[in-house]
């Protein structure tokens, strides 16, 4: 478990009410309103897509929303930050396949 | 289209300064920031700040921050969150994303306070999950409660690498060593002292080779390297390790700056492409101002003299502040800008502002032959 329950400078965290959400239909737990990244972190996930031409695993890098390497497909959307999405209640969280709807898998089955 | 004195965009430790400074001479004041929450990166800051009594010293960043919104508050400043600025036109003209939809406000003035990126290095292996940015560990684990990983090595002994690596071992992690290329550790004794005492060991004159791993980091090696940077062989250590914190530099948000046309200018002291600014933050552009780390690395406590800095400039150029308090009020905080400076640490920051300045006048000189 790599959620902290307490921190020698910042005593206990203030967390939101724990909510349920799915990662690729598998139901998980989080605290509503802390970024979807750590509540998948906290769960163990570390792969947030795969890259478009080579498949290649890809996490959080920044953290803070500016490199976008941590994008997913959340409730249908694709390239969602999930390091500032913040988690809601039931939101149905996807592993990203390149530019995820489907745009780049077509276009590679091309010629 | 609406209009406002002075729009500021981030409300970081810069953007609130500039928007509390702005606000007490009477502009009408906005802030905007994308993220759900203001305060920019000073929330993840759980160390006490340097310097003396008048740049907050021994406070630690988190209530620094609190006290800058507290402080918006009273000054009547509107911060309004979840808005993302995605284009600046004539320099005053800001486009705005709020939810789904986009909306233009003109400015008489406006304040880029945009802050900085993280850099990396690449190494076979670095876009492996696990390997992160050292300030990502400190967004994961100060600000959510999530330990980044267990098991980390840290890439980078400056400021961010040593106080990154002190609070990673706060929040339970563990650190298997901390690396530099250079020989010397870059950031302040006294935090790298307190990661040395923890019996964390330091590998100076090294870098990392790889990061190794199945769709993961499961381990790093690194190696020491030669007087032209180069790998020594047979000097490779390997440390089980799950996560990789690249605490190698900042970039300064200067996306927006670009797209207003600022002159801009390459110094790396501070951090790369910068606008050419005067010292209380004007660029080229009549009325556009940049303040903290969007317009040169440096620190929070800078940043906060810097926002005040382009407040109070925005303010004066909107005849809002003519009166002699304003004026000392500006020698003020010019003076205690340069004190802050004044230590060994400032002087990679005066040395390239004395270039930023000799590129203003020789481009001045250019316009006017």
């Amino acid at each position: 478990m790599n959620r902290l329950a307490e921190h020698p400078v910042l005593g206990t965290y203030e967390r939101g009410r724990r909510v349920t959400f799915t990662f690729d239909g598998e139901p998980m737990e989080g605290f509503e309103g802390e970024p979807i990244a750590a509540a998948l972190r906290a769960a163990g996930v570390l792969t947030h897509r795969y890259t478009a031409k080579n498949k290649e695993p890809r996490g959080v890098f920044c953290a803070i929303g500016r490199c976008t390497d941590c994008v997913m497909v959340v409730n249908g959307k694709p390239n969602v930050r999930t390091c500032v999405e913040p988690l809601c209640e039931g939101m149905a969280i996807r592993t990203q396949h390149g530019l995820g709807n489907g745009a780049v898998a077509e276009k590679e089955e091309r010629p | 289209m609406k209009r406002r004195d002075l729009i500021i965009i981030g409300a970081g430790p810069a953007g609130l300064s500039a928007a509390i400074e702005a606000a007490q001479y009477g502009l009408d004041v906005v802030v905007y920031d994308e993220n759900a929450l203001p305060g920019g990166q000073l929330f993840k800051q759980i160390h006490k700040f340097f310097g003396s009594k008048e740049h907050r010293a021994r406070e630690r960043g988190f209530r620094i921050g609190q006290q800058l919104l507290e402080e918006a508050g009273r000054a009547g400043v509107e911060v309004v969150l979840g808005a993302q600025v995605i284009g600046l036109y004539d320099g005053l003209i800001v486009q705005v994303v709020r939810g789904d939809r986009i909306e233009r406000v003109r400015a008489n003035a406006v304040v880029i306070a945009t802050g900085a990126s993280e850099n990396m290095v690449p190494f076979p292996g670095w876009t492996l999950p696990g390997v992160i940015g050292a300030g990502a560990a400190q967004t994961m684990a100060n600000l959510h409660g999530v330990r980044p990983g267990n098991d980390l090595l840290m890439v980078g002994c400056g400021n961010v690498g040593v106080v990154v690596a002190y609070q990673m071992l706060q929040a339970g992690c563990r650190v298997q060593a901390m690396i530099d290329a250079s020989r010397a550790i870059g950031g302040y004794g006294v935090h790298a002292a307190k990661v040395a005492r923890t019996g964390v060991p330091f590998f100076l004159g090294h870098t990392i080779l790889q990061a190794e791993g199945d769709g993961k980091v499961e381990s790093a090696t690194i190696a020491q390297v030669d007087e032209r940077w180069q790998p020594v062989p047979g000097t490779e250590k390997t440390f089980a390790v799950d996560t990789i914190c690249l605490a190698v530099g900042l970039t300064p948000a200067t996306q927006l700056s670009r797209m207003a046309g600022c002159t801009m200018v390459n110094l790396p002291g501070l951090g790369g492409l910068v606008p050419a600014t005067a010292q209380n933050g004007a660029t080229s552009v009549p009325g556009l101002y940049v303040a903290g780390d969007a317009g040169g690395i440096e620190e929070a406590s800078s940043a906060m003299i810097r926002g005040r800095l382009a407040g109070l400039a925005a303010a004066r150029r909107q005849g809002f502040a003519d009166s002699q308090a304003a004026e000392s009020r500006g020698q003020e905080l010019h003076e205690s800008l340069d004190r802050l400076r004044g230590g060994p640490f400032g002087e990679r920051i005066r040395a390239a502002e004395e270039l930023m300045h000799k590129a203003l006048e020789k481009e001045a000189a250019c316009q006017t032959a």
